[in-house]
């Protein structure tokens, strides 16, 4: 479904990905981990349209998306949760669902998956008149998962959705995120919490320093000693 | 006592008149600033092309008010989004201060090439409306003009305010002056975003231009350049970046301008008008409806 | 920061030797070319404006290009210059020297007294206060007639070539030295990381303060040599365009270079001199320059990097770049 070759992005003068191949299957939940700067995001915005890569190609349901900008990938069907949540802290809850779905037309479906999503996040239904800024941390992550899910995604790229949040709350994200995934989206998540990630994974690839380094199954990557040392704590 | 309240109530007759050619052109100057953060200095010399306009529309094709009015917020809003194609996209990414500089630029460019191509000379407008003066009550006085500025201001706002707060292109205005990259992700093209927001506050701009040509009946190809520095006085003084900021730092400054020169203090009056916006600033740094953010280490 | 790698040599190294030598070789020609009428007064003018706006501009550069603070208020303090200094002169029968000291003195008390109040403010909101603040200050001159008001203020012509020459010359020392002094390596701390400079202990309120003050002190000082030349000062001189103009020859040169900015102000007065017969046509194409120039260039001719006079070959020298 989502295909990257020999990927290359640079940051003016520094080499962030160093050709980067992956894969992502109609389905399937892909992990992307790696410590601090190894380009898990870049990655993730490389595919949305926010970074353009330097080389390599980058196909999604076989349609080139080098060429393609920001807005235009959304209306492909990719939609992108971005590091610190980025919602739009001055409007509504509900006003936030609605630019998720901004490039929708059709008012019924719309309101139909508004509701889908106040069934998956209780919690926004009962503050969707309030400022999004004034929501918890818990709360902004699901408004900006709520408000990707509202441009009806085939692929949703979820960047770092545990961070700053307790251990209880991540639990229960990605058991958001495994029901997401169940009723038909497929799901690219990248993840510091490696233990999390690998948990709800079909599979999983590791980068350090731009390039993947190992990859596979995530229950057989989980098990690997290299792993385990660097990444899930011994 | 009743001459002070006569007097009180005929300043703010005067004041709420030229308060609110001063908030249509805060308007454009606010929702620019919180688009892209820049003070398009510009911004007053597009009224004077949309005056222009109103002018040639009223003496040259004897239009009326209404068409003229449309005319030139129409070819006004083209302008801007022409202007902000040409200069001031190119520049997104530099620094704020040769953003700055190309704004200034900019009016230079729309000042002197006014005068090239227009004459320095000063324009009469028609009389497009009756000169009735209204005299309700003791030496209370305004004219059919006055009415006419402050209707149209009133529904002007109001469909500003609807369309910013309703309307899919309003939304997206605000995502896209909240955070451009989010706005992005969501499928919002946020070049054509930008645009619409300089033709809406360029349209807004020619509204006022319009205005004072029919209320002060004389228009020249220099007389952007002070309504604008004191209309973004009053943008500044509101709060700017905040629509509802504008309307109110155009209103106070109309009010502060009439009272000072009603007092009989005219030729102080611009910097009564700025010592209060100083006075604001230093209490209020981000203006009277502004929020006081601290800055992020 | 590469400009800020100086030998520290003693003053009579081989370098400044050559360059008063060449400051001298400028000042003679100007001065002899103008005695033998091969210069008529326009052109004399002309450089004496030359060097009244190098004055400004570095003066400027100083406050927003090395210290960060972006104030618009520069006519301001040029007019308290001008209208002190004249107030010396002419009506308690002052010296020149008596008013060009007066004038600049009460221009820095000025920048000392708005400074601190204002210089807490960030970015656009300086911006703007500070132009008011410049805006207020025309005003009062405009309305008060003991110094002329609307009509303008008589002033004997007493600055010449030499006056100006050297006077540009030595501001313009002033200020390098004191940007190349601890004082102005915090100055430059302040541009670069406000949060930073005060987190290293550094009074930042105080090198706000102190820069802008200087500015003002020189900006008053090219007030009072303007005033002492140009026979009438009128209020309008000193609008807020006038300090528009002293800012775009700052970013012109480039923020953050002396050099850059002596090239940006001999260059934008030239280009209006010579255009002077065509008033309208001469801003258009100002403007557009402008506007190309930020598009292509938009840290300005020489961005913060300094014109290296090592390699500089005398021949070439232009009246406009012939210092620092």
């Amino acid at each position: 479904m989502l295909l990257l070759n020999n990927i290359h992005v640079f940051y003016g003068a520094i080499h962030a990905l160093k050709g980067i191949s992956f894969e992502v299957n109609k389905g399937e939940i892909v992990t992307l981990i790696g410590s601090n700067g190894a380009g898990k995001s870049t990655c993730l915005k490389t595919i949305s349209g926010l970074l353009r890569p330097k080389e390599g190609a980058l196909s999604f349901k076989d349609d080139d998306l080098t060429v393609v900008d920001a807005p235009q990938i959304v209306a492909r069907g990719i939609s992108h949760v971005p590091e610190g949540r980025r919602i739009f802290a001055n409007m509504s809850v509900s006003e936030n669902l609605d630019l998720g779905a901004y490039l929708r037309k059709d008012k019924e479906g719309i309101k139909e998956d508004r509701e889908e999503i106040f069934t998956l996040f209780p919690r926004l239904k009962e503050r969707r008149r309030q400022l999004a800024g004034t929501l918890s941390g818990g709360e902004q992550q699901m408004l900006a998962m709520g408000r990707a899910l509202m441009s009806k995604p085939e692929l949703l790229l979820l960047d770092e959705p545990s961070m700053g949040l307790a251990p209880i709350l991540v639990k229960q994200i990605f058991e958001i995120i495994k029901e997401i995934n169940s009723s038909g989206t497929t799901i690219l998540l990248v993840e510091q919490n490696a233990r999390m990630a690998l948990s709800i994974a079909n599979r999983a690839y590791v980068l350090e320093t731009g390039k993947i380094v190992l990859s596979g199954n995530a229950q057989e990557l989980m098990a690997t000693e290299e792993v385990r040392k660097a990444y899930l704590g011994g | 006592m009743g001459s002070v309240t006569d007097f009180v109530i005929q300043q703010l007759i005067n004041g709420i008149s030229l308060g609110s050619i001063y908030a249509l052109i805060a308007l454009g100057y606010t929702m620019v600033y919180g688009i892209i953060q820049l003070i398009n200095f510009a911004h007053g010399d597009i009224m004077m092309v949309g005056a222009y306009t109103g002018w040639f529309c009223t003496t040259v094709l004897k239009l009326a008010f209404l068409p003229s009015l449309m005319i030139a917020m129409v070819l006004s809003a083209t302008l801007g989004m022409i202007i902000e194609r040409i200069a001031y996209k190119p520049l997104r990414k530099a620094s704020r201060l040769a953003a700055l500089i190309t704004a200034i630029g900019m009016s230079f460019f729309l000042e002197y090439g006014g005068i090239l191509v227009l004459t320095p000379q000063t324009r009469t407008f028609p009389a497009v409306f009756p000169q009735t003066v209204y005299n309700p009550i003791g030496e209370i006085t305004f004219k059919y003009g006055d009415i006419v500025i402050i209707l149209t201001t009133v529904i002007l706002m109001s469909l500003l305010q609807f369309t910013v707060k309703y309307t899919r292109v309003g939304k997206a205005m605000r995502a896209v002056s909240f955070d451009k990259e989010a706005a992005s992700l969501m499928g919002i093209n946020v070049n054509n975003t930008i645009s619409v927001t300089f033709a809406i506050g360029s349209s807004l701009a020619a509204a006022a231009g319009v205005l004072i040509g029919v209320y002060f009946n004389t228009i020249n190809p220099l007389m952007g350049i002070m309504p604008g520095l004191k209309a973004f006085v009053a943008a500044v003084l509101g709060g700017i970046g905040i629509i509802p900021g504008a309307m109110l730092g155009g209103l106070a400054m109309g009010l502060i301008e009439s009272f000072v020169s009603g007092i009989g203090f005219s030729t102080w009056r611009d910097a009564a008008a700025f010592f209060i916006l100083i006075i604001v600033l230093i209490v209020k740094p981000t203006g009277l409806l502004g929020k006081n953010i601290r800055e992020k280490v | 920061m590469s400009n800020m790698k100086m030998s520290k040599l003693e003053i009579f190294n081989r370098k400044n030797v050559i360059m008063l030598f060449l400051l001298l070789l400028v000042y003679g020609i100007v001065q002899l070319l103008f005695q033998n009428q091969i210069l008529n007064k326009f052109y004399m003018m002309t450089f004496i404006l030359v060097c009244i706006y190098i004055i400004l501009a570095v003066s400027q550069n100083l406050i927003t290009g090395f210290t960060g603070q972006l104030a618009i208020g520069h006519a301001g303090f040029m007019a308290i210059g001008a209208y002190m200094s004249a107030l010396v002169t002419v009506k308690l029968d002052g010296s020149l020297i008596a008013g060009l000291i007066f004038g600049s003195i009460v221009a820095a008390f000025a920048g000392i007294l708005i400074g601190i109040p204002t210089l807490r403010l960030k970015g656009d909101y300086l911006a703007i206060a500070t132009l008011g603040l410049g805006e207020i200050v025309r005003i009062i001159f405009l309305n008060t007639d003991y110094l002329g008001g609307a009509t303008g203020f008589q002033v004997p012509k007493v600055i010449n070539w030499t006056w100006a020459f050297w006077l540009m010359v030595i501001s313009v020392v002033v200020i390098k030295n004191f940007i190349n002094s601890s004082h102005g390596r915090a100055c430059i701390a302040v541009r670069e990381n406000e949060i930073a400079a005060e987190a290293m202990g550094i009074n930042t309120t105080k090198y706000k303060v102190m820069a802008f003050a200087i500015g003002a002190l020189f900006a008053g000082l090219a007030g009072a040599i303007y005033a002492n030349y140009m026979y009438v000062i009128l209020p309008g001189t000193f609008s807020f365009l006038k300090s528009f103009e002293i800012l775009v020859m700052v970013v012109l040169g480039g923020l953050g270079s002396i050099t850059g900015c002596i090239i940006g102000a001999g260059l934008m007065t030239l280009v209006s001199a010579f255009l002077a017969n065509y008033p309208e046509m001469r801003m258009v194409i100002i403007a557009v320059l402008l506007i190309l120039l930020m598009i292509y260039r938009p840290n300005g001719l020489l961005g913060n990097k300094e014109f290296k006079f090592d390699f500089l070959n005398p021949k070439k020298k232009g009246e406009e770049n012939g210092t620092a």
